[in-house]
C-alpha cells in the first residue's frame, strides 16, 4: 500500500487507490464519479449543531500502510481484552487501513457466510457488494460527506449471511486505530438474507491519545423478509478526530434489526443512526448510550423511518455528560403515508454532572398517516440528590454512589451488547469517562 | 453498650422550624418508639439524624459514643452504625438490589477484606427466605417497580444485611398488610439485643403489638412531650392523643409543614 501525502486528491488518485487494493473494476468508476460530486453537493445539516467551522475535509494522508497480525494474541492488550481468543472462531481486525486479520470459523463458510474486508469483498463477491454499497441504504448524493466517504473509503467490512442461515456465535470486528495520522473512511456492510440471523459487533478502538485525521464512517445493514441482524457497537475514537459516523439499516418484511451502540468517542463527533422500516411488519429496536467529557461537541441522530405497515420502532438513549461537553440528541419517529398501524416509541434521557455541560433531547415526531400509535419521553436532569443520600445512608461513598447512579443510568444499553468481553470494555470505557 | 444521644436538636426544612429541642437517649439494647400524630417533626428527626440534604441542623447535638455525628456525611454516619429505614426508598435504575447490598456490606469493610461472594449470596438468600421474599427481588433494579410492602420489605433485608448499631425505622408499617407487618415485625425482632439499639417512628400502635418497646414517647410541635414504657403506647391506643393535648395546654400539635 501506498502512503498519499496529498491532501486534494484528484480522480487519478481514488483511482490507483482503488487499483492499489485491487478491487473490482466498477467500483474504481464508482469511486471517481463520487469524487467528482463533493465540490457541489452541501454540508449535512444536524438539527441544531453548527458545523460549518467544523473540519470534515481535510486530513494528512489518505492511508497508512500497518502491520499485519499472524495471529491474535500478536494484538496489543487493549486490543486482546476485547477478545476471547479461544472462542471467538469467526473475526476480522482492520489495523488502521490495512486488513490485519481474519478468521471465519469452518462451519460458517460451509453454510456459505461471508465475512471479509471491503476490497476483497468488492472483487470476490463483487455483484452482491454492487448490490447493495450504497444503492438502498446510503445514497452516495445525500450530501458532501458521503460523497466524500464513497470517493475515499479506505477501509471497512463486508458481511453476508445467506438465505435460512442462523449463525448463533456473534461476529466480531475490530478497527484498531494506533497512528496518529490515519484517517479512518470505513465501510461497513452486512447482510442478512431471508430467514438468517445474525450478530455483528464492531469495536472503534484509538490506542493514541491524539489523533489528526479524519473519521468518516458508512455502515449499512440490510435484512431480508423474515432476517435479523442484531448490531452492537462500542466506538472509542480518539480527541483530535472529527467524526462523522452515519449508521443506516433497511428491513425486509417481518424482519428486525436491533441496535446497541456505545459512541464513547473522545471525539467532536456527528453521528446518525437511520432505520428504514420498508418491509410490512418488521421491527427495529435501536438502543444507544453516549459519554461526552471536555469539551466535546457531539450531535446524534436517531431516526426510524415507517414505509410499511404495522411496522414497531423503539429508540431509547441514555447520554452522561460532564465537565464543557455538550451534546444534542434528536429523535426522530417517522411515520409516512399509509404505514398503518405502525408504533413508533423513543425515550431520551440526559443525565448532567457539571454545570457548565450541556444537553439537549429533542423528541420528534412526524406522522402523516392516522391509523399509528406513538409516544416520546425525554429528560434532562442532574444525578438525584435523594438518590445519593438513600445509596449514602447503607455506607456507601458519595463517589461510589454516583458511580452505581450513572452506570445503573447506562445499563439499559450496556446489558444489550452480545460479547461479554466488548460489554466489559465499554464497562470499563463509562468508568474512565465519567470518573 | 453504646449510645446514640440527641441533645437540644433544632432543625429547620426550607428555613421553617420544624424540631424545636428534642432530647433522646438511645443505648443498645432498647427498642425506642416515637408515636405522635401526623405532622409533629417524627420523620424529620429521622431525617435530621442520618443526614437528609433538605434538613438543616441550626441547634444541638446527635453523638455516637461520644463521637460528632453531625459533623459527619452521610455515608460516614452509616459506617459508624446508623441505619435508616425510610418511609419512601429511592427507585435506582440499572443497579441491582444485590449490587447495592453487596457495596454497602463492603463500604464498611477494609480494602482487600470485602465479603466473598459466595458469603453473600448464602446470607443474602437466608435472610430473603426469612423474611420471605423472591428470589428475584435481588436481581430487580433497587426498588424498580416495587409494591409499597416489598419496598419495606427490602428496607428490612437491607437493616438484616448491614446489621447497624442504631437502626432508626421511619413509618416501616405504614402501607403494610397484616402479613407484611408480621414478617418486618419478625426482622425487627431478629436484630434485638447487646449488639442493637432501634428507634421506631410510627403513628399506629399495631406495630408495637409484634415488637414491644422499651420506651414510648410522643412528639408533638417538635419535641418529645412525654415518655414512657410500653404502658403509653396502650394508653394512646386507647384513649387516643387528646388527653396529651389536654394536660399540655395544646391546641395544634402539628409543626411547620410537615405532612
Amino acid at each position: 500500500m501506498t502512503v498519499e501525502t496529498k491532501v486534494a486528491l484528484t480522480e487519478q488518485d481514488v483511482r490507483s487507490y482503488s487499483a492499489q487494493m485491487n478491487e473490482a473494476s466498477w467500483m474504481a468508476d464508482f469511486r471517481a464519479d463520487a469524487l467528482a460530486k463533493v465540490e457541489q453537493l452541501a454540508m449535512p445539516k444536524p438539527d441544531k449543531t453548527k458545523i460549518d467551522k467544523w473540519n470534515f475535509t481535510e486530513f494528512p494522508i489518505h492511508a497508512v500502510e500497518s502491520s499485519t497480525y499472524t495471529s491474535l494474541d500478536k494484538l496489543p492488550e487493549e486490543a486482546l481484552a476485547l477478545i476471547d481468543i479461544e472462542q471467538q472462531k469467526t473475526i476480522y481486525v482492520q489495523h488502521n487501513n490495512t486488513p490485519a486479520f481474519l478468521s471465519v470459523s469452518d462451519e460458517l463458510k460451509e453454510q456459505g457466510v461471508i465475512m471479509t474486508d471491503i476490497f476483497t469483498a468488492s472483487r470476490e463477491h463483487s455483484d452482491l457488494v454492487k448490490k447493495y454499497f450504497m444503492a438502498d441504504g446510503v445514497k452516495v448524493d445525500e450530501h458532501k460527506l458521503t460523497a466524500l466517504h464513497a470517493a475515499l473509503m479506505n477501509g471497512g467490512v463486508f458481511v453476508y449471511i445467506p438465505k435460512n442461515v442462523v449463525v448463533v456465535e456473534p461476529l466480531q470486528v475490530l478497527f484498531l486505530h494506533d497512528d496518529a495520522q490515519a484517517s479512518l473512511f470505513n465501510h461497513v456492510l452486512v447482510v442478512a438474507e431471508a430467514n438468517s440471523s445474525v450478530t455483528y459487533v464492531e469495536n472503534y478502538l484509538s490506542t493514541v491519545e491524539e489523533a489528526a485525521g479524519l473519521a468518516n464512517i458508512v455502515a449499512e445493514v440490510f435484512t431480508g423478509d423474515n432476517a435479523k441482524i442484531t448490531y452492537g457497537a462500542v466506538d472509542v475514537l480518539a480527541a483530535g478526530f472529527t467524526t462523522y459516523v452515519n449508521r443506516r439499516g433497511v428491513t425486509g418484511r417481518d424482519s428486525r434489526i436491533e441496535w446497541a451502540l456505545g459512541l464513547m468517542n473522545d471525539s467532536d463527533t456527528i453521528a446518525e443512526n437511520i432505520t428504514h422500516l420498508v418491509g410490512n411488519g418488521s421491527s427495529c429496536d435501536l438502543k444507544t448510550v453516549v459519554v461526552g467529557r471536555g469539551n466535546q461537541r457531539q450531535n446524534f441522530t436517531s431516526e426510524i423511518v415507517h414505509f410499511g405497515l404495522d411496522t414497531d420502532a423503539f429508540i431509547l438513549k441514555h447520554g452522561v455528560m460532564k465537565d464543557a461537553a455538550s451534546s444534542i440528541f434528536n429523535g426522530i419517529g417517522r411515520i409516512v403515508k399509509g404505514a398503518t398501524r405502525s408504533n413508533a416509541v423513543q425515550e431520551s434521557r440526559v443525565l448532567m454532572l457539571s454545570e457548565k455541560a450541556r444537553g439537549d433531547a429533542n423528541p420528534i415526531l412526524l406522522i402523516d398517516e392516522d391509523d399509528v400509535t406513538a409516544g416520546h419521553a425525554a429528560s434532562v436532569g442532574r444525578v438525584d440528590p435523594l438518590q445519593l443520600f438513600y445509596l449514602m445512608s447503607r455506607g456507601i461513598t458519595k463517589h461510589e454512589a454516583e458511580r452505581l447512579v450513572i452506570h445503573g443510568f447506562l445499563a439499559p444499553v450496556v446489558s444489550k451488547l452480545p460479547i461479554e468481553g466488548v460489554k466489559k470494555q465499554l464497562t470499563e470505557v463509562i468508568e474512565r469517562k465519567v470518573r | 453498650m453504646a449510645t446514640l444521644e440527641i441533645k437540644g436538636l433544632h432543625v429547620e426544612i426550607e428555613g421553617k422550624e420544624i424540631l424545636k429541642g428534642v432530647d433522646l437517649t438511645i443505648n443498645t439494647n432498647e427498642i425506642h418508639a416515637i408515636m405522635g400524630p401526623n405532622g409533629t417533626g417524627k420523620s424529620t428527626l429521622a431525617q435530621a439524624i442520618m443526614g437528609h440534604p433538605k434538613y438543616e441542623v441550626t441547634a444541638g447535638t446527635v453523638t455516637l459514643d461520644g463521637e460528632d455525628v453531625l459533623d459527619m456525611e452521610v455515608d460516614e454516619r452509616a459506617r459508624a452504625g446508623i441505619f435508616l429505614g425510610m418511609q419512601y426508598p429511592s427507585e435506582i435504575t440499572g443497579v441491582t438490589n444485590a449490587d447495592f447490598l453487596r457495596s454497602g456490606i463492603n463500604a464498611k469493610r477494609e480494602e482487600g477484606d470485602e465479603i466473598s461472594l459466595m458469603k453473600f449470596i448464602r446470607e443474602l438468600d437466608s435472610k430473603m427466605e426469612f423474611l420471605e421474599m423472591d428470589e428475584d427481588m435481588a436481581t430487580r433494579y433497587l426498588n424498580e417497580g416495587f409494591s409499597g410492602g416489598e419496598k419495606k420489605r427490602n428496607e428490612i433485608l437491607q437493616l438484616l444485611m448491614l446489621k447497624p448499631t442504631f437502626a432508626i425505622l421511619d413509618e416501616i408499617d405504614s402501607g403494610l398488610d397484616i402479613d407484611a407487618l408480621k414478617v418486618v415485625s419478625k426482622g425487627i425482632n431478629d436484630m434485638r439485643g447487646e449488639e442493637f439499639g432501634c428507634l421506631i417512628i410510627t403513628h399506629y400502635q399495631r406495630l408495637l403489638d409484634y415488637i414491644t418497646p422499651d420506651h414510648v414517647h410522643v412528639m408533638m410541635q417538635g419535641k418529645v412531650v412525654r415518655s414512657g414504657g410500653a404502658e403509653l403506647a396502650h394508653k394512646l391506643e386507647e384513649q387516643g392523643y387528646d388527653w396529651i393535648k389536654e394536660e399540655l395546654g395544646i391546641e395544634d400539635e402539628t409543626v411547620g409543614q410537615e405532612v
